[in-house]
């Protein structure tokens, strides 16, 4: 069984010339992201990655592509997703290399996929950086699910190219890309016809596809590369994005990993093994922010929120895939809250500028991947702390958070508090299209007007508590007390029954594609990935490509 | 944060002075305990010194020192028993021969929580059920014993409430408070357990309830004081040493009585002992059958999984566990459980983690017997020829398997009307109430006891039985 604690750590971080799946390139305001997996190129040994087929290696890339195109070329209006393959687009996710991955691993590895999909649709509708499919070759499985994330679906007309979702006939399993849930969701198949193409094994070609909503525009093959640029032009030539701007690099990211302690520049993790705890410090800023959007142009990716934002991000993605028996994020910050304003109000007040939209967009998908992880997420507000705006949003992730009521016998710094900023109103969403604070008191929306009239003050633990803000806020004589019981109960809890919970607490309010993809087709997938039909002896995923037939428990659950 | 006044009148071994959050919780809560004291404590006698004894420390002489004082001055102190070496080490379930917790482990807090709850519920509540008594006292020597009762039942809250205050931050906080705030009988906000919001109308009913409910505590304590979280183990096995003398009060109080009424009887060579002024061997007899089937019934149901799941954890063991001479796990082990199947009696083999619950009952039952054993002694001594029985575990039972049954006091499963027919003689009733109160008239004179009631062997400390234990000024 594969897992990530059994093997060498993977690693997310990555850089187009070490690419060996995927071939940027870009055309003015159109970029060509073309997907060629090198088939003995896996992540593991194990497997090949025939038929374009991908595993975490190849999604890692698409990730990196994708966090590039936005960051680093501000003229592309325009992605066009393509296969560089001669006769595949692509076979979807590798099932061997499903079939020999631990549970954990698979659940890990949708989640990531999944968040790489939404943040496809999210670079269209907020990026204004379109993303446009263009199948030229057999698209199944997780193939058909990166086309349902673009925002327009091109396919070759040649007889052979079709598109498919054959989890079910085929693996006994879901389409848990997204795939069951765009279908329906975001095109609008109608039911009925959904559940025949589901059910297809080779899918659906041609004039059927295009029928049914499958596809948008269906082209000749010898079209299909022409017609995908002239579409993408079109839709580039809408783009707010600044034909002449001039995009920041992205560096390798400096990472130290010494024992049990991980540390970035603004972000220090401790894990503490025995208690199944990761204690996460995010640093404040240590300078005033510059003065305008000029000023962020000209730091780059040394800018604080946006280094913030990478260091956080990668934290994030290496926890949950290489300690999964960390079971507990606790986060702590450090540093000025006026200094966390400031930025917050400079981020605010360039929203104009692609950049700092770019930044804030992508703080807003590293709190969204908090919201999903399947971690218990505790906050500690302590005297020193910068618990403030953006930062305060790590707060309010939080399934609970302790905030320390005055200040420290014997510590000379003031006593603790916490501070909103306007970037707690709306400049990051969760996964239901709700901030955190509407999230949070969904029966008394009035709440969070009156907070509002609050911005820029320092809130006491007492305060903070009466705004609903924190959850606990013992003293000085109770807080170790209480926050080791805290730390203590959790980890005695069962780790599923904790995830959860805690899936189930988070997300108040509306349904949209993301909780429904989260929520719904993960956790059916998930509990599928376990059942006996899929991975038992004699289960679909098991058995496939060995020539045996699966035999499955006929019970219905 | 606080005077030294404060240290001085709280006795203690836990290092009070250096603990500023037990010292913040006090400081809060004392002031409500003395009000609730002032409310809810002995009625007619909070002004009254009484020769009383209090415990300074734990060691041979400190922990017995006796001095006359008014109740509200009362230094009700907090002590924990001084480590012992070999209980260091948990004795059993899961965490066997793991180091004892010097902390509440996170895991275990909610259940520690509500075993010490439940525990310190029961200790004010009889002072409570107990506060009107004192108008009534046989003698002054039992009015001081009353009274030495309700302080160490007030100090054994102190003991609970000093773990919820050191241990459980701000919901212990809130749980020692609210432990003043339920009170016996209160329709709203009872006690949490049956037996405790029962009245104890008078001096019988008190004597019986510190023979049998007293006792219950002593079983819980005793299995408590095994417990892993160290803290209170320790606190429970002091408490042990101040629960005996209850059960003495009790024990020695229902033996003057039957001594009393055997004189009776033996003097007047008759059955008739009421038209002398004393209670009658059946009265007794129906007191017994009440209070010891109220008292059963706080050892919980039969089988029970919070038992089974408080031993595997190592919150609560058994009675005298380290003598036991077994696996301490029990993981494969079976009980002999006496349970009622359909309208038959029946024992059956259980999984022995199952039947912890039992297991103490029987502890409990065997103990009982040894005193009856002896009141029935003074029966004989005076050549009267009549016994005293502890009825069949199954009758007047309001938890467990019998609770759906009507169980004679020899126990048989018997109708309704069987049951109707023989209540009055079974437990007792208006009659019995009405009788016994006109016999509680108060007896003030030193050295002297009301008629139906025997003078003690001996004072209380070496002093003389008429001494002034009391002051009644």
């Amino acid at each position: 069984m594969t897992d990530g604690r059994a093997l060498t750590p993977i690693d997310f971080r990555i850089e187009p010339s070490r690419y060996r799946h995927w071939k940027l390139s870009i055309d003015g305001r159109v970029a060509i992201l073309a997907m060629d997996v090198k088939e003995d190129g896996g992540l593991r040994p194990g497997y090949e990655l025939k038929l374009n087929s991908y595993d975490l290696g190849v999604d890692i890339e698409l990730y990196d592509a994708l966090q590039r195109l936005r960051f680093g070329h501000p003229e592309v209006g325009a992605v066009i997703l393509t296969s560089g393959k001669e006769r595949i687009f692509c076979a979807g996710a590798n099932i061997r290399m499903l079939g020999q991955s631990s549970h954990g691993f698979k659940v890990n590895f949708c989640k990531f996929t999944n968040e790489t999909r939404n943040a496809i649709e999210e670079a269209a509708a907020e990026s204004r950086q379109v993303w446009i499919c263009a199948i030229n070759g057999p698209c199944a499985g997780g193939g058909y699910e990166l086309a349902l994330a673009c925002e327009r679906i091109i396919m070759a007309d040649d007889g052979n190219t079709s598109v498919a979702l054959p989890e079910t006939p085929l693996l006994a399993v879901l389409p848990g890309t997204g795939g069951l849930t765009r279908l329906v969701d975001k095109r609008h198949v109608r039911r009925d016809r959904a559940d025949v193409f589901c059910t297809l094994e080779e899918g659906i070609k041609g004039k059927r596809a295009l029928d049914w909503g499958l596809v948008d525009e269906l082209v000749p093959r010898s079209r299909l590369e022409e017609t995908a640029r002239q579409r993408a032009a079109e839709v580039a030539a809408r783009t707010d994005r600044p034909a002449a701007g001039r995009g920041i690099a992205l560096r390798p990211l400096d990472r130290t990993i010494d024992g049990d302690r991980i540390a970035y520049a603004h972000v220090a993790c401790a894990i503490d093994r025995a208690r199944g705890v990761a204690e996460i410090t995010v640093g404040g800023p240590s300078v005033p922010p510059p003065a305008d959007a000029a000023g962020i142009h000209g730091l780059g990716d040394p800018f604080w929120p946006l280094a913030l934002a990478r260091q956080l991000d990668d934290l994030i993605l290496h926890l949950r895939t290489n300690e999964e028996q960390i079971g507990l994020w606790v986060f702590k910050t450090a540093g000025s809250a006026d200094l966390v304003e400031a930025y917050d109000r400079l981020l605010a007040d360039q929203q104009g500028d692609w950049l700092a939209r770019e930044i804030r967009l992508f703080l807003k998908r590293t709190l969204k991947r908090i919201d999903v992880s399947a971690r218990s997420v505790f906050a500690l507000i302590e005297p020193g702390s910068c618990f403030a705006g953006t930062l305060l949003e790590l707060a309010l992730a939080a399934d609970r958070s302790y905030m320390l009521a005055g200040a420290r016998e014997g510590d000379s710094r003031p006593p603790t508090t916490l501070r909103l900023t306007e970037m707690n109103f709306g400049a990051y969403p969760m996964a239901n299209g709700l901030t955190r604070l509407s999230s949070r008191f969904l029966g008394e929306p009035g709440r969070v007007d009156d907070l509002k009239g609050r911005i820029g003050q320092d809130l006491d633990a007492a305060a903070a508590a009466e705004a609903g803000l924190v959850t606990v806020t013992p003293d000085d004589i109770d807080w170790d007390d209480e926050v080791r019981l805290a730390l203590e109960e959790r980890a005695a809890f069962s780790p599923d029954a904790l995830t959860g919970m805690e899936a189930s607490l988070r997300f108040a309010g509306p349904e949209t594609l993301e909780t429904k993809i989260f929520g719904r087709l993960s956790a059916w997938q998930n509990w599928i990935f376990q059942r006996p039909n899929a991975v038992g002896a004699k289960g679909g995923l098991s058995v496939y490509g060995t020539g045996q037939r699966s035999e499955f428990d006929r019970r219905r659950v | 944060m606080t005077g030294v006044d404060y240290l001085e009148r709280i006795p203690n071994n836990v290092n009070l002075r250096d603990n500023r959050r037990l010292l913040r919780a006090l400081e809060d809560w004392q002031p409500k305990f003395l009000q609730w004291w002032l409310d809810l404590g002995p009625e007619g006698f909070q002004a009254t010194r009484a020769y009383l004894r209090t415990a300074v420390s734990v060691d041979k002489d400190g922990w017995a020192q006796f001095d006359y004082v008014k109740m509200p001055d009362y230094r009700w102190g907090i002590f924990l028993a001084e480590p012992e070496p070999d209980r260091r080490l948990i004795g059993f379930g899961d965490h066997r021969g793991q180091p004892a917790w010097p902390e509440v482990p996170g895991e275990h807090r909610g259940v520690l929580r509500r075993l010490i709850v439940t525990q310190g519920d029961t200790e004010p509540a009889s002072v409570e059920q107990q506060r009107h008594l004192g108008r009534t006292c046989p003698s002054v020597y039992d009015l001081r014993n009353l009274f030495q009762v309700n302080v160490e039942e007030g100090r054994h809250l102190w003991a609970m409430v000093y773990l919820l205050h050191a241990y459980f931050g701000r919901d212990g906080r809130e749980e020692a408070e609210a432990l003043l705030q339920r009170h016996s009988g209160d329709t709203d906000k009872p006690r949490i357990l049956g037996a405790f919001n029962e009245p104890t109308p008078d001096w019988l009913s008190f004597f019986m309830f510190s023979f049998f409910t007293d006792r219950d505590g002593k079983y819980q304590l005793a299995s408590l004081q095994e417990s892993g979280f160290d803290p209170l183990a320790r606190t429970c096995r002091f408490m042990l040493t101040e629960e005996a003398h209850h059960m003495f009060v009790g024990e020695t109080g229902v033996g003057r009585i039957v001594q009393r009424t055997s004189e009776l009887m033996r003097q007047g060579k008759t059955d008739e002992v009421r038209k002398e002024g004393g209670i009658d061997l059946p009265t007794i007899q129906r007191h017994i059958n009440l209070h010891y089937s109220v008292s059963l019934d706080l050892f919980g149901s039969e089988i029970s999984t919070n038992a089974a799941n408080y031993y595997t954890t190592g919150l609560k063991g058994r009675f005298e566990e380290t003598k036991k001479d077994d696996d301490h796990r029990l993981k494969e082990a079976t009980y002999p459980v006496t349970l009622l199947e359909g309208d038959r009696i029946v024992t059956r083999e259980m999984p022995a983690l199952n039947a912890l619950n039992e297991r103490l009952r029987d502890d409990y039952i065997a103990d009982c017997q040894r005193g009856v054993d002896r009141w029935n002694q003074i029966i004989k001594k005076q050549g009267i020829d009549f016994e005293l029985k502890l009825p069949h575990r199954g009758f007047h039972r309001a938890i467990g398997s019998f609770a759906e049954a009507r169980v004679s006091p020899d126990g048989r499963v018997i109708g309704e009307a069987e049951w109707n027919a023989n209540r009055e003689e079974w437990l007792p009733g208006e009659r019995d109430r009405a009788y016994l109160t006109s016999l509680m008239l108060p007896v003030s004179k030193l050295g002297r006891f009301a008629n139906w009631i025997a003078a003690p062997a001996r004072g209380i400390n070496g002093k003389p039985v008429d001494f002034e234990y009391v002051r009644l000024d």
